[in-house]
């Protein structure tokens, strides 16, 4: 008995360490790895910065430059690109709430063949890779594009309009990308509400609207908290969309960073700026992880 | 993706015997549409080729070693940079027997970037400078100064431009480099004064530029998404050829500004741990015959500096200003030399405010 008991929980304990193992792997060591090379300085060499540490006749010689975290406070730049970056990627996750709950809402409530084709066609945009479909936005936002087409042609507007570039086509882009990732968790949200609860606000007298403020909208937060997060989170550190859609006044850390890789060759304070952008991260996402947590214990 | 795609190579490299690979890294639309099979027939070597379209993602991936690459072809004074780095290795001249084919005078004034041209030979060559859209700017401004940096400099007839869409080279070194020219600074110098002066210049026409990219203008201009465009001469040259084919009513004009521009080169070199040094010779070796040059030549639209293939080119490429320029336009071109880290990062510094704001 003793011994099975004891497997069980070897078992137990290898289950807990494949996560840990994947994240010490994946995570911890290429962070150790960044964070090593953001002490060091740079230099024309390959690859190009200095050692950190260096025998030297018998003795070793550990040379931390933390010079690099106190240039990212000198200038101005760094700090407006983390908030630039922090303001886009929110108003794109708001964008993506307010597109994302009602599809999620309808999905959650349709009759069960349908249910299922309209889940499929949330999740079948990633059969064509990422990059093709913001190319064809470009199609879609260019001057002489198709929605600019449309509108003309229906003589709404008679000058086309200059959405490619700008902030606009920033936050279609990522709401577009990134919408399945919110409508996934506020489907599952919604799908696990309890109809009787509606039922009973109806008989109550409670107003459609008044039932969804007061019953349904409390009762999917964490679905709306964990969507959030997962579009908000990886938004903050886009490059791609911001790129090839965006202007050149879009200032977003993730070109911060590929100027001071590429452009500077300074890996060090590439580094630094990637060491902070993971804090500028970690902070809202712990805010927001207690909130849920309280949540979820309320409704425990 | 990019990763994946690197290691797949570099398998793919790996398992086949080393004499029957080559991996090519080299500027996008920069090569005649069958100069690799024809390499392929003649060598039997399999030839995997790779594009990048700015000198910083070549530069990166060379500098964090291992690239799996045995050819690629960075721009004179990014090359001189990772020549100092210890990027590349002394090409074997003796296996390179059609070196004799090159012009003298074009080798010569690439030994600044490499000193007697230990590591590298040129692929082509061309100017920065800019292309517009005919139409556009006539009705715009029937008297445009159309052969001058005042069309891109002077806020005064640029800002005609904004409405049709203005564009500018990604490329700081290249921009600043004109600008200060036209300001009639040493855009060689490290000066800290002379940069501020190149970056007024430029903030004074920033708001009338729709965006800077690398390569999207060829695309752009030949559309008619944009009327005036700053760039690589080939580049701009295939803009117009396209516009053309397209028969789209957009016509396009190259221009070398008759202040003088940057001229460049972009030479093929070696990596010190290329798998295939002994291919890549030979790969080096093939371009350099002269018709193989000049088919490269009348493809891209940039010339070479393939003395031999002259006479093959077309004659509508050699006798384009634009591509082979006149001695009078030559000698005011300038080429660019690498700058010190130091003044690098004041410039890109320079590059980012100028293009944000901030």
């Amino acid at each position: 008995m003793r011994l099975i008991a004891k497997f069980k929980s070897l078992q137990r304990d290898w289950v807990s360490w494949v996560p840990t193992l994947w994240l010490g792997i994946f995570f911890l060591i290429p962070f150790v790895v960044v964070l090593k090379i953001s002490l060091s300085q740079a230099t024309i060499a390959m690859p190009p910065y200095l050692p950190l540490f260096e025998w030297l006749e018998g003795i070793l010689e550990i040379r931390l430059d933390f010079g690099n975290y106190l240039f990212l406070i000198d200038d101005p730049l760094y700090g407006s690109a983390y908030l630039e970056s922090v303001r886009i990627a929110l108003v794109s996750t708001i964008f993506t709430l307010v597109i994302g709950y009602p599809m999620a809402y309808v999905i959650a409530t349709a009759k069960e063949p349908r249910r299922t084709l309209l889940l499929l066609l949330v999740i079948l945009p990633f059969w064509t890779s990422f990059l093709l479909r913001v190319y064809a936005w470009i199609a879609i936002l260019k001057t002489n594009g198709l929605l600019n087409g449309l509108l003309m042609a229906l003589g709404l507007i008679s000058e086309p309009l200059v959405v490619l570039q700008t902030d606009l086509a920033v936050y279609i882009g990522i709401a577009y990308t990134y919408l399945p990732f919110m409508v996934l968790p506020l489907y599952a949200s919604l799908s696990k509400l309890d109809r009787t609860l509606l039922e009973a606000s109806e008989d109550l007298g409670a107003t459609p609207w008044i039932s969804f403020v007061t019953v349904t909208l409390p009762l999917t937060i964490p679905g709306v908290i964990a969507g959030s997060l997962l579009v908000f989170v990886p938004a903050i550190g886009e490059f791609v969309i911001p790129a090839l859609l965006g202007g050149n006044d879009t200032l977003m850390i993730g070109k911060v960073l590929w100027n001071e890789f590429f452009a500077n060759r300074d890996w060090p304070i590439a580094s630094a700026v990637a060491i902070i952008m993971l804090f500028v991260i970690v902070g809202p996402l712990m805010w927001l992880n207690r909130i849920n947590s309280k949540i979820e214990e309320a409704q425990l | 993706m990019n990763r994946f795609l690197m290691l797949l190579l570099m398998v793919v490299a790996g398992s086949a015997s080393a004499q029957g690979v080559v991996n090519i890294y080299n500027w996008s639309d920069y090569i005649a549409e069958d100069t690799i099979a024809k390499f392929e027939a003649q060598t039997g070597i399999k030839v995997n080729y790779d594009v990048f379209d700015t000198n910083e993602l070549l530069e990166a991936k060379l500098l964090a070693g291992s690239s799996g690459y045995d050819v690629v072809v960075p721009t004179g004074n990014f090359l001189e940079r990772q020549i100092q780095a210890g990027v590349f290795r002394q090409l074997d001249k003796s296996k390179l027997p059609n070196l004799a084919n090159m012009d003298p005078d074009i080798m010569r004034i690439v030994e600044q970037h490499d000193p007697s041209n230990a590591h590298s030979v040129v692929y082509m060559w061309g100017t920065t400078g800019f292309a517009y859209n005919t139409k556009a700017i006539q009705e715009r401004m029937p008297n445009a100064p159309v052969s001058s940096w005042a069309m891109v400099f002077d806020p005064d007839v640029v800002s005609r431009f904004a409405d049709c869409g203005v564009a500018i080279l990604e490329s700081p070194t290249d921009i600043l480099a004109s600008a200060k020219h036209y300001l009639g600074l040493d855009p060689a110098s490290e000066s800290a004064d002379d940069l501020k002066q190149a970056e007024d210049l430029l903030m004074g026409v920033r708001p009338h530029i729709r965006y800077f990219h690398p390569s999207q203008y060829i695309n752009d201009l030949a559309n008619g998404d944009i009327c005036l465009a700053v760039g690589y001469s080939g580049d701009l040259l295939q803009s117009r050829d396209r516009a053309a084919e397209a028969n789209n009513g957009v016509e396009i004009e190259y221009v070398i500004p008759e202040e003088g521009g940057v001229v460049w080169f972009d030479l093929m070199a070696i990596p010190a741990d290329a798998p295939n040094a002994e291919a890549a010779h030979e790969f080096i070796n093939f371009i350099m015959d002269a018709q193989i040059s000049a088919d490269i030549t009348n493809y891209v639209f940039y010339a070479n500096a393939n003395a031999a293939s002259t006479e093959l080119v077309d004659s509508e490429v050699t006798s384009d200003p634009g591509i082979y320029p006149s001695d009078d336009v030559k000698a005011g071109l300038f080429a660019m030399k690498a700058f010190s880290p130091r003044y690098d990062r004041i410039m890109n510094r320079t590059w980012t405010r100028i293009k944000t704001g901030q």
